[in-house]
């Protein structure tokens, strides 16, 4: 039966394909039934579902499946047994342990009494939070679903300033939580700004500027371990190949390590010379595809290079900075190379960062307690990729 | 479509569902051949006990084409002789063995995974005996008393009784002992005697040297070096070193009486006056060491002092014959060594205070100094995987044996490189391999004086043996002291944490089950 009285003479006038394929069929006339053609036609339909389905389930057993049962893992307590070894359901008492006593210190880190300078910072970020949900309350596109995000996101944003306000002055001390989180930020914010500094420097007609590419490329290629152990000797006082300079400038009995901050600067300073060059590659290649007119037809009305910056560079750069930000956001959640080698995790649990606690519980067979630990890490950077994508990333390429 | 296309289609289609149950199904078939192998074979004779006589004297390759696979730690010593005996042992036996090494603080964990997922890649491990506790209930490692028993070349009755006891539980052996470990106190002859001080006998002793050889130049270049180089570092040794410390302080009642635990129920002996000092004196041994030493492991602190930067250092027995290397040492018989300082106050269990020594406190004490030599890891040994085939468990054995064998073992412990320490009732009574090594007569005296007073103390304490002593040591105590030793803890914060989080295994593993296994270990009533 034909149903379109217009019949095929609608192709051409903005029928998808398959649209087309069903009314062909339909006004065709009827076949006499063929075995062949029904396996063909079967065939045809199942094909692209059998081609694809190991990777589906490639996917499935290599990561879903292993999420799942490392949750269960994580709600559950690993003893040897005769034979083998048998995990025991705990419900949560993985993540109870995370937020007390020692572990929550180890965690969390120390709370150390309040000030009024907490009470000032922490005041601050409430009244900002607050004031967040209030403009979208009275925005006439309220949803559920975006008034549930945006108290998600007011409440952990609350929680991790809490977190770090009370335990990064006075008597405080970062647990591996904090310590996570200041490595990620602090670490991407100079690798980005070093990275566009030296893009924006070999972009320029330079004598030698193709060797110096090569040369700021050649951190990212050495193995984290070795950059770890290279940056240990460095920083070695009274061992290390500065130990010449550290005496002359009267540093024989310093130590990077002795101190929290210290130990934390060192491993920062790794971190940024490890990753300063993947921004800088990436940032290059931006730099160098954007369309020369624009800044000559600024050059010509008379702009200066930061106006040229400001107004034509930085806009067509912006999202390619925001993808390699949300990248290296990712990635440096998971940073332990550098704090196993250099400090091992010290002094104290100064440097530990939250995959190097799971390596720690999971190194100690406590491996329901580095599964939880994972998660902890796992929600954490869900939680700033999705405010990075959704506020940020979005906002920011949509104002462009 | 016409039918060439059809057919491909076809074709393509089954090609990727027989690749799918391909792969589905090979998983199935991979699982069942070694559990039920292995059992079989190991209610058979045990064929091993054929292989030292091998080693002694060879009548055929009776291994021939059996590859052993032994894990342990990164060397390059304790790896180093196994690396170095394995193709003699190939000559011997025609068994083929593979050294694998992961870092010290990886080890426990990669035995076990390896065991209890039924990987079971490695037919053999050198490792801490205290461990057997924690695999050999669990039927993880081989029952080695059978093959011992058959083993004559082994001479097991010429291994030091510690190191047969330690390497044992329930009565049974499990491991080979190829290192014998016992801490002790090293120090500078001739910057002691320039300061008119004698050798420390107790930790304010040590101290004292320490602060007053501080700053001072030791060798010769210049530089003011260091009192004293004890590392610090976290995940390394400290966990060991504070127990040297404060043994003396908690135990005085003979070696049944155990440094660790309350005999009576169970309860750490941590969050009291004589930890708390040994706490302290760790830490203040600080003072008077490098400024990056709370970031340094015992091979730094050792490598200082045989450069001559140090005026005291604790170590195993390990830089005794380091010292006397013309290559790597520049404290050539200039180099004593002491069994461990003690103290004139010790614990009074009862109140949690420190009380001073009298015949009744300190039955054992030597001129009003209670010593409590800390025999500390056990010394590296062999064990056997319990779930690999009969012909690689006897040939991990035999390789085991004949490293732990006297020809090898003798030769080995002599050497500092090898991280191997006398474990031999002979190796400390003939001190002729030693002076072959290159010790004058006095080093060698003074050095085997050293490890086997210690050894033959009434009082000395034997390391934590009981089920999850790694995470009661290597995690727990580990991180608080890191904490400790870094300012975050105050030496009460310190005690009192590492009493809860102790307090939290045991409850955990069940008090009762705990204590049974911790006296048993020790030989307490």
């Amino acid at each position: 039966m034909n149903t379109n009285p217009q019949g095929p003479t609608q192709i051409g006038l903005g029928l998808e394909p398959h649209s087309y394929k069903i009314m062909k069929t339909q006004t065709e006339e009827p076949q006499p039934f063929r075995l062949h053609s029904v396996i063909s036609t079967f065939a045809d339909r199942m094909a692209g579902s059998v081609f694809i389905l190991p990777t589906v389930l490639a996917l499935l057993f290599l990561s879903i499946f292993p999420l799942i049962a490392s949750l269960y893992v994580s709600l559950a307590k690993f003893d040897i047994a005769p034979g083998g070894f048998k995990l025991t359901f705990v419900g949560l008492d993985n993540y109870k342990k995370l937020f007390e006593g020692s572990e929550g210190i180890h965690f969390l880190g120390k709370f150390a009494p309040s000030t009024p300078l907490t009470w000032v910072v922490f005041g601050v970020v409430v009244i900002a939070l607050a004031i967040f949900m209030a403009r979208y309350l009275l925005n006439v596109r309220v949803s559920i679903s975006g008034l549930m995000g945006r108290v998600l996101l007011s409440l952990g944003l609350g929680l991790i300033t809490w977190m770090l306000v009370y335990t990064l002055w006075n008597e405080g001390r970062l647990g591996t939580a904090s310590t996570t989180l200041v490595y990620v930020f602090v670490g991407i914010f100079f690798q980005f700004i070093l990275g566009l500094s030296l893009a924006m420097l070999t972009v320029q007609r330079l004598p030698g500027r193709r060797f110096f590419r090569v040369i700021f490329l050649l951190p990212m290629m050495i193995t984290p371990v070795g950059i770890a152990y290279m940056f240990r000797m460095l920083t070695d006082t009274s061992k290390g190949p500065f130990t010449p300079i550290w005496q002359a400038m009267g540093l024989s009995d310093f130590s990077w390590v002795n101190n929290a901050w210290g130990a934390r600067t060192a491993i920062l300073i790794g971190d940024v010379w490890q990753w300063t060059p993947f921004m800088f590659i990436v940032l290059v290649a931006a730099l160098e595809s954007q369309p020369v007119e624009p800044i000559e037809a600024a050059t010509v009305d008379g702009a200066n290079s930061w106006q040229i910056f400001q107004h034509i560079t930085w806009p067509a750069i912006l999202p390619v900075s925001m993808t390699l930000i949300l990248i290296r956001l990712i990635e440096a959640f998971k940073i332990v190379d550098l704090p196993n080698v250099m400090t091992n995790g010290g002094p104290g649990t100064a440097t530990q960062s939250l995959t190097y606690h799971a390596f720690i519980n999971w190194r100690a067979l406590n491996i329901g307690g580095s599964a939880a630990v994972a998660y902890m890490l796992l929600f954490l950077v869900t939680f700033f990729a999705m405010i990075f994508v959704n506020l940020i990333r979005q906002r920011t390429v949509e104002t462009l | 479509m016409n039918s060439k296309n059809m057919l491909v289609k076809i074709v393509s289609v089954m090609m990727v569902f027989s690749v799918l149950l391909t792969a589905c199904g090979a998983p199935a078939t991979a699982t069942e051949a070694p559990a039920t192998q292995a059992p079989a074979e190991e209610t058979e004779a045990p064929a091993a006990t054929a292989a030292p006589a091998e080693t002694e004297a060879p009548v055929g390759k009776i291994y021939d084409g059996v590859t052993i696979d032994i894990l342990t730690f990164v060397g390059p010593q304790v790896a180093e002789p196994l690396q170095r005996r394995g193709p003699d042992f190939t000559e011997l036996t025609g068994a083929t063995v593979n050294i694998i090494t992961v870092p010290n603080s990886e080890l426990y964990q990669k035995v076990l995974t390896d065991a209890v997922s039924g990987t079971n890649a490695y037919d053999g491990y050198l490792f801490a005996p205290a461990w057997v506790v924690d695999f050999a209930p669990a039927g993880l490692i081989e029952d080695l008393t059978p093959y011992v028993e058959a083993d004559a070349a082994l001479e097991w009755d010429d291994v030091a009784p510690f190191f047969r006891d330690f390497n044992s539980y329930d009565g049974k052996v499990y491991s080979i002992p190829l290192d014998g470990d016992m801490h002790m106190v090293y120090y500078r002859i001739d910057s002691l005697e320039e300061a008119g001080l004698e050798p420390p006998k107790t930790w304010d002793d040590y101290l004292a040297v320490a602060k007053a050889l501080n700053g001072k130049d030791l060798n010769g270049d210049g530089e003011g070096d260091y009192g004293s180089c004890i590392s610090k570092a976290p995940a390394q040794q400290s966990y060991w070193w504070i127990w040297s410390i404060a043994a003396p302080y908690i135990q005085s009642q003979g070696s049944s009486q155990g440094p660790f635990f309350n005999t009576a129920d169970m309860t750490p002996l941590v969050n009291n006056d004589a930890f708390k000092r040994a706490l302290e004196v760790y830490k203040e041994t600080g003072l008077y060491g490098p400024p990056d030493e709370t970031n340094q492991g015992v091979g730094d602190s050792r490598g200082l002092f045989l450069q001559g930067r140090c005026a005291l250092t604790m170590d195993w027995g390990d830089i005794g014959p380091l010292a006397i290397d013309p290559a790597n040492s520049k404290v050539i018989d200039k180099t004593g060594a002491i069994s461990n300082p003690g103290s004139t106050e010790v614990l009074d269990w009862a109140t949690g205070k420190l009380v001073p020594c009298d015949a009744t406190t300190c039955p054992y004490a030597v001129d009003g100094v209670n010593h409590a030599p800390f025999a500390s890891f056990g010394g590296w040994a062999g064990a056997v995987n319990a779930a690999v085939d009969q012909k690689e468990k006897d040939a991990a054995y035999a390789f085991f044996s004949y490293m732990a064998q006297p020809a090898q073992s003798n030769a080995d412990v002599v050497v500092g490189a090898t991280g191997y320490n006398p474990f031999r009732i002979s190796q400390f009574e003939n001190i002729q391999p030693w002076i072959d090594a290159g010790f004058s007569q006095s080093a060698a005296e003074q050095y085997l004086n050293g490890i086997k007073e210690s050894f033959d103390s009434p009082n000395m304490a034997a390391d934590l043996r009981i089920p999850k002593s790694q995470q009661y040591i290597q995690v727990e105590l580990d991180r608080i002291l890191s904490l400790y030793i870094a300012g975050d803890l105050t030496t009460d914060e310190a005690s009192q944490q590492l009493y809860d989080s102790w307090e939290a295994i045991t409850e955990t593993e069940g008090r009762e089950a705990q204590l049974t296994f911790y006296k048993g270990t020790i030989g307490a009533k």
